[in-house]
């Protein structure tokens, strides 16, 4: 490994522009991410989030504007970023023909770590997938086969994770295994980007969250800065109805270690102090 | 890190070598239809076509059959790198601090060894059908050293419809043109029994050359200077193919 750790913020992303032909899908893009912390960048569909994530992994060049990942520009020094990063992109990229297993020994291999094979062992009983380890991951569902795309991006330890849309399509079960493991990520100082289109991920996971629209960032703040964009709340009190996911995971019960509160309690007749903005 | 070039095309080598051995269907449908066309041309056609010579026909034709079946092998290849594209695995890849080429060669090096093996299995039907040679050692590795070069030069041709295809369809269609070109060759009947412009163009395509040499290495005759025409085409398919290969990857990862 040839990356030595650089002061500064994890990355910083100047007046990035990007077209294809005659569509602007980035119009100066401006961020910091500081070390070990989340940063979700929020938009809708076609907001330019994966064109951002590709520039910032060297998949893309951009075609004015300037970055640094770890400290390396990411257009002069692309190889030095591909040492300190690892992408889950939108699309689990996990090979079907290989097991679980084979392909994270696939991954330890080309990032030149002794025993892969360990490695893999040890990524497997993390994210409980040990028992599928020695099946093909084209037999998997879209929870495990996530899992297994996110246990091959932390091999090798990069200090910096880049998750594009993690949960898109997952079932609520799966996309709550997917939080803890990005809240554990930061929690051991690795610096996580992660793009989102829903709203309640960011306010789950982030530190910060920027908001991506039309091109360029329209905000960024932390949830209480952003939510001080608006008229101050007003306090009401209303019976708070479970929603359809208290149900399904009431009902489906296990939920993990950490997060099944709203399981456990009977979600039903509880009534909640909820935030109602004024229209 | 150019150092891990050869680590990494040996890591990626096998792994798509591992994909092969758990579709070895891939390996067996590249071996049938020259198989087929083998049988169809020895023991229905093959009667009727007089090759001039007092060889077994099963030995006139068996360089074209060799051919045809690197030719439909190589398909293989450009479908396998499509789906890669198709998936995210290959962006995984580019993310990844690899040697960016060993992409593509471990991918070229599965299409050797694929096809390598269909050539064998082809050679053994052959040899049960009656194909005898008395090539010496140096000619038997002058064969293969020839049907590896086609290999390759036919390989990087794959590398670039599978980096530029839109459709599964389109990263194989490629090949049928490639299949075809033998049956206007020497291949199976002697350029001199066809009307004069097919004859022309028989004699100038690549596969004429080829397959003359072989077969004068099988039958132990001397090659004279068709081997130089014959490696000429290949080496020159090879070196154009692969230009446009990495120039059509440099598009595809930049």
């Amino acid at each position: 490994m040839t990356t030595q750790q650089t002061l500064g913020p994890a990355i910083r992303v100047q007046g990035i522009e990007k077209s294809f032909k005659d569509l602007n899908v980035l119009r100066g893009v401006d961020f910091e991410v500081a070390r070990g912390s989340i940063f979700a960048l929020l938009g809708s569909n076609g907001a330019g989030k994966t064109t951002l994530v590709r520039i910032l992994s060297t998949l893309l060049k951009a075609d004015a504007g300037a970055a640094t990942v770890h400290g390396f520009d990411v257009a002069a020094m692309a190889g030095d970023v591909r040492e300190s990063i690892s992408l889950t992109g939108q699309f689990a990229a996990v090979d079907e023909v290989l097991t679980g297993r084979e392909n994270l020994v696939l991954v330890a291999k080309l990032r030149h770590l002794k025993d892969p094979g360990a490695i893999a062992d040890d990524l497997l009983a993390r994210f409980s997938l040990t028992e599928a380890g020695n099946r093909r991951a084209g037999t998997y569902s879209g929870g495990m086969r996530r899992r297994l795309d996110i246990a091959m991006s932390l091999i090798g330890n990069p200090p910096i994770i880049f998750l594009d849309e993690p949960t898109t399509g997952l079932d609520p079960q799966a996309r709550i295994d997917v939080w803890q493991t990005v809240k554990a990520l930061a929690a051991n100082g690795t610096t996580v980007l992660l793009t989102t289109q829903y709203l309640d991920e960011a306010e789950q996971l982030a530190d910060r969250i920027a908001i991506l629209h039309k091109g360029t960032i329209i905000r960024n703040g932390t949830l209480a800065e952003l939510k001080q964009l608006l008229p101050p709340a007003t306090v009401e009190y209303v019976e708070k109805q479970p929603s359809l996911e208290d149900v399904f995971l009431a009902l489906v019960g296990d939920t993990g270690d950490e997060s099944n509160g709203a399981a456990e309690t009977s979600a039903a007749d509880r009534t909640v102090a909820a935030r109602k903005e004024p229209r | 890190m150019t150092t891990h070039v050869l680590g990494d095309t040996g890591i990626l080598t096998g792994r798509s070598l591992r994909h092969i051995l758990r579709s070895p269907d891939t390996i067996i449908t590249t071996a049938v239809t020259p198989i087929a066309l083998m049988l169809l041309f020895v023991y229905v056609l093959g009667g009727a076509i007089n090759t001039g010579s007092d060889e077994s026909y099963v030995n006139y034709m068996l360089p074209g059959i060799l051919l045809i079946t690197i030719a439909s092998g190589i398909a293989y290849t450009a479908y396998r790198l499509f789906l890669d594209m198709q998936g995210g695995i290959f962006e995984r890849f580019q993310s990844m601090p690899i040697a960016r080429s060993s992409v593509l060669w471990g991918h070229v090096l599965t299409s050797l060894v694929s096809n390598l093996i269909s050539v064998a299995i082809v050679i053994g039907v052959a040899l049960i059908m009656g194909f005898r040679t008395g090539a010496s050692v140096g000619a038997w590795l002058a064969v293969a050293g020839i049907l590896i070069l086609f290999t390759l030069a036919l390989t990087w041709l794959a590398v670039i419809a599978g980096l530029s295809a839109k459709t599964v369809d389109g990263a194989s269609a490629f090949s049928y043109p490639l299949i075809f070109l033998p049956f206007i060759s020497s291949a199976f009947v002697p350029t001199d029994s066809m009307p004069g412009p097919v004859a022309w163009f028989a004699e100038n395509q690549p596969v004429t050359s080829i397959v003359n040499t072989i077969r004068a290495l099988f039958a132990g005759d001397p090659v004279g200077s068709e081997i130089w025409i014959a490696l000429a085409w290949i080496v020159g398919i090879f070196v154009v193919a692969y230009a446009f290969a990495i120039a059509a990857y440099r598009r595809k990862i930049s």
